[in-house]
């Protein structure tokens, strides 16, 4: 059963900040969602192979040509804060 | 003037310009609209820009292309160069992607003008529309229900004639749910049919580009446009496109039709009901050959659906970290800040939710639990449709188990709202193409939506059963009370 222990910690590490009046709504939810999903406990599953992917398909490759890339400006152009053809962050290292 | 069919004629005999056409969708947006809330933006200069070319094109003897000056909707999902691409989201306010998605390429090599940015369910996590961030849309039939969702916008769009046409997205029933509950047609193509190069990722696994129009024949007129192999994706698939319009010369008979036993359950709507039914019969009596089969494992879809979709959205959506596009909350002081606040305040409730859910199956001690086994019922449902398409060329199900719910009605019962998908998402896990047809309406007037499924990479059967539907009955040319009356003449400008 989920508690909002580990929601909170679910929250962490998808990096949400969660409150605790936040917590509260999100875990009613989240224990009937995961209680119906537990149904596929009634299939024995041990002889089936898991299908990640439908196509059949396995190491797509191509040839390595250099093409053009983005520019710089344009990978910039929808940041929230630049500086100096750079993304801006509040600082990492005291 | 409604279908793409009538919109094309017009264009290519010169009864409307392809300035006329996009001033005639703006116009129609204008006035549709305020009561709809379909369209999340729109660009008139950019549209009328592409459209002035191609009337210079046509002018100038060249060939503007087959879809020349025909107005596109594009679900606020799917890239566009310089355009901004929110999927309804908070955290995307801001983002104009550097690039096309390969099928805005392709649409507007053929000369198809997108006009119109289209609401949604945030990040197209819904089946209302109702978790935008920005608009409730609301269903053309009946102002006080949902559209369905996520693609609600493209689909309202469509159903109330303010455009021929719109792409939408279709993860686990995205574009049959909304083109049902709307009363219009949408086609969620064979997973690696279409480029999925710049439409933005919730689970790629399982979401795929589509049509939504109001005829088979107008999806088999846009789908050659939008279909194709592109190095840029490579879950795309190499194989040659078929002919589609050639599918739709071909009737019934001697086609084996499938109909599901677990899909006629308690919970499916009477009038749902009796409106499949109808249809098989009308089926039968043209030369079709119904058949009952069994999907054995359809009840363990949603289930299944919901672990691998959340698990596979969870690490999409991570690269939503308030540095690299969209928006920042503003009062975040440290890294940590930046991605914790921004992603509290920048996502909607239901895709936290679902961003926690899939952090839940994929982390440890889990994993094997949830995630892998989501992976392995998937196979049985898989081979639930190979072994049916064993017998039949296709399989013909109810879109959805009821017609349009009331707005706000799921929102606060998410598990309420993912069962409404029982009928779709299995579509989706076992990757084949699906087409929403109307069928009937209910005793409210609202629209019912008929699902056909093929084999893989068989749209083509898609398109014959569902255009010799519509030969034999014209629930899709009905027209809903927002729009009443025809919009028969395009807009002409001297």
């Amino acid at each position: 059963m989920i508690t909002p222990e580990t929601v909170a910690y679910l929250a962490r590490l998808a990096r949400i900040e969660l409150n605790e009046t936040d917590l509260a709504r999100f875990v009613p939810p989240l224990q009937e969602i995961l209680a119906y999903v537990a149904k596929l406990n009634e299939l024995d599953t041990s002889q089936v192979e898991p299908t990640a992917h439908v196509l059949p398909l396995t190491n797509v490759s191509r040839s390595d040509d250099p093409l053009p890339s983005l520019s710089n400006a344009a990978a910039l152009q929808s940041a929230p804060c630049t500086d100096e053809g750079c993304f801006l962050v509040p600082p990492v290292i005291e | 003037m409604e279908t793409v069919r009538e919109w094309l004629n017009a264009l290519r005999t010169g009864e409307c310009s392809a300035r006329d056409a996009v001033t005639t969708a703006l116009e129609r947006i204008r006035t549709v609209d305020p009561q709809l809330q379909a369209v999340i933006a729109i660009d008139p200069e950019r549209a009328l820009a592409q459209a002035d070319t191609i009337d210079r094109q046509r002018a100038g003897g060249e060939d503007p292309g087959p879809l020349a000056g025909l107005p596109i909707g594009i679900k606020d999902v799917i890239c566009e160069k310089d355009v901004e691409c929110t999927c309804a989201s908070q955290i995307l306010k801001g983002y104009r992607p550097p690039y096309d998605a390969t099928v805005i390429t392709m649409l507007r090599r053929a000369g198809a003008i997108p006009v119109a940015r289209l609401n949604m369910d945030e990040f197209a996590m819904g089946s209302s529309t109702d978790h935008s961030a920005f608009a409730i849309t609301r269903n053309p039939w009946d102002t006080n229900r949902i559209p369905g969702g996520s693609s609600g916008g493209s689909a309202a769009a469509v159903a109330a004639r303010m455009l021929p046409c719109a792409l939408g997205s279709d993860t686990g029933g995205s574009i049959r749910q909304p083109a049902a509950l709307c009363g219009v047609t949408g086609l969620k193509p064979t997973y690696g049919r279409v480029s999925r190069y710049g439409l933005v990722a919730y689970a790629s696994s399982l979401d795929q580009i589509g049509p939504l129009a109001l005829t088979v024949e107008d999806i088999a007129l846009l789908l050659p446009h939008l279909a194709g192999h592109d190095p840029h994706d490579a879950t795309s698939a190499n194989l040659p496109v078929p002919n589609y319009p050639a599918a739709l010369f071909q009737d019934l008979r001697g086609v084996r039709l499938g109909v599901p036993k677990e899909y006629f359950i308690a919970g499916l709507d009477p009038a749902v009901e009796t409106a499949v039914r109808s249809a098989l019969h009308l089926f039968a009596r043209n030369g079709a050959d119904c058949v009952e089969i069994s999907l054995p494992h359809t009840e363990y879809a949603i289930a299944t659906y919901y672990i691998i979709a959340t698990a596979e959205a969870s690490s999409n959506l991570a690269r939503y970290d308030g540095i690299h596009y969209g928006w920042r909350a503003p009062e975040s002081t440290t890294l940590d800040e930046v991605y914790s606040h921004t992603r509290r305040r920048g996502f909607g409730e239901e895709v936290i939710r679902r961003i926690i859910l899939g952090t839940y199956v994929l982390s440890s001690g889990y994993y094997d639990a949830y995630y892998l086994k989501a992976l392995k019922v998937r196979t049985l449902i898989r081979q639930d449709f190979t072994r049916a398409f064993d017998t039949v060329d296709a399989i013909v199900t109810p879109t959805s188990p009821t017609p349009a719910f009331a707005l706000g009605e799921k929102l606060n019962d998410p598990l309420q709202m993912y069962l409404s998908d029982i009928f779709t998402v299995s579509v989706n896990l076992a990757g084949i193409p699906g087409l929403s047809v109307p069928c009937g309406f209910s005793p409210d007037g609202l629209p019912i939506g008929l699902q056909i499924l093929a084999k893989p990479f068989d749209e083509m059967m898609l398109l014959r059963v569902g255009h010799a539907w519509q030969q034999l009955t014209d629930f899709h040319l009905r027209r809903p009370p927002v729009c009443a009356t025809s919009f028969s003449r395009p807009t002409t400008h001297a």
